[in-house]
């Protein structure tokens, strides 16, 4: 497959209470495989799957959220999340977790993936995509 | 034009997977291709051969396993969701030692990356879900 | 690069409708189906929302309407009724779709 797609998930809901938010992850981790243009987009309900200080001990379900410290290994680097939608929920980016990649290109500098954009300028992200998957 | 469909939720509680049925025999009566169906999620509970539905009601896996023998259509089933969900084929049912199956002959088992291939591969990716 | 968006959700119960307008650009299409369809009728605490919006044809498929009692003549003003080949022919004509589940 020599096509290069600009790939976006978008994730809208929060965790543990759907699996949607841990099975959407799992397509990235696939995905990443395939070497497309990958970002993820953290809107509405979506901006809670990153929280930092997430501990599912007394549920017993995984804690699947050290999973995203694990994208930028899988050189997923582009992680939008959406300003309003933190400021509607009380958080601010100190709220999330510390998401990094390191860029061969810089001596493997550490570099964030975390990206704070405006709903509009999401908007004309999801403008400049070919694909956008939703879970 | 080449269509993706990816299908989120199981079938009766949600009209997801009805929509994605009546979408996807819209698209090919009208000449399109289908490059796959995606079940994901509870949508991985469509494939089950064992439905049965009361008479007076549609029997939505025999509709799609009816449209995927006139149309030669891939309908392919997570592996990795089905597994969680208890869906299982002849392959599974051994490597996982089950002692059945029930899923039906026209769907198949595979992985996530069916989905991702479905998508560079189409003009178009379709998702259904709730 | 315009999108067709999709709700399937009742605004009554969910945000996706607010969220999809929040984000659709001008030039790109919004189709309500399922539950979606309610947004479509006049005389609702979203119906300005919806009319408002700038830019962004309004579509609602015809069977999910029927279906659930609601009669053309509640429409809002400007949205066009599809059926399912019409669902297609809009996917096909925009350049991708973006489902707001």
């Amino acid at each position: 497959m020599s096509v290069t797609k600009k790939f976006m998930y978008l994730n809208r809901r929060p965790p543990y209470g759907t699996i949607y938010a841990w099975e959407s992850l799992e397509v990235v981790l696939i995905g990443a495989a395939f070497e497309q243009d990958v970002s993820l987009a953290f809107l509405d309900d979506g901006v809670y799957q990153i929280i930092k200080g997430q501990d599912t001990s007394g549920i017993d379900m995984k804690n699947f959220s050290p999973t995203y410290s694990a994208l930028g290994d899988y050189e997923v680097t582009k992680l939008y999340v959406e300003r309003e939608s933190l400021e509607e929920r009380g958080l601010t980016v100190d709220d999330l977790m510390p998401l990094t990649w390191e860029d061969e290109a810089e001596d493997w500098a550490e570099k964030d993936s975390i990206q704070l954009i405006s709903r509009a300028e999401l908007a004309k992200l999801m403008d400049e995509q070919d694909v956008l998957f939703s879970f | 034009m080449k269509f993706a469909i990816q299908i989120n939720e199981g079938p009766y509680q949600h009209q997801a997977a009805d929509s994605a049925y009546l979408f996807t025999k819209a698209a090919l009566e009208k000449g399109h291709e289908i490059f796959r169906v995606f079940f994901y999620h509870d949508g991985v509970g469509n494939s089950t051969r064992l439905t049965t539905p009361p008479q007076d009601d549609r029997h939505i896996v025999n509709r799609w396993a009816a449209l995927a023998e006139q149309y030669n259509l891939d309908l392919v089933v997570c592996v990795a969701a089905a597994q969680r969900r208890g869906m299982v084929d002849d392959g599974e049912a051994e490597r996982n030692r089950k002692d059945a199956t029930n899923i039906h002959p026209k769907f198949r088992i595979s992985g996530l990356g069916q989905l991702i291939e479905a998508a560079v591969q189409s003009d178009r990716l379709m998702v259904f879900g709730d | 690069m315009s999108i067709l968006h999709t709700v399937n959700k009742s605004p009554f119960e969910k945000s996706s409708l607010q969220s999809c307008i929040a984000h659709a650009s001008e030039g790109s299409a919004l189709l309500l189906y399922e539950d979606g369809v309610y947004a479509a009728t006049k005389g609702t605490s979203v119906s300005d929302l919806v009319a408002g919006v700038a830019g962004v044809k309004l579509y609602v498929l015809g069977p999910d309407l029927k279906a659930r009692g609601m009669q053309e003549e509640r429409l809002i003003d400007g949205v066009t009724v599809v059926d399912y080949t019409g669902f297609v022919d809009l996917a096909a004509e925009y350049d991708k779709v973006v489902a707001w589940v």
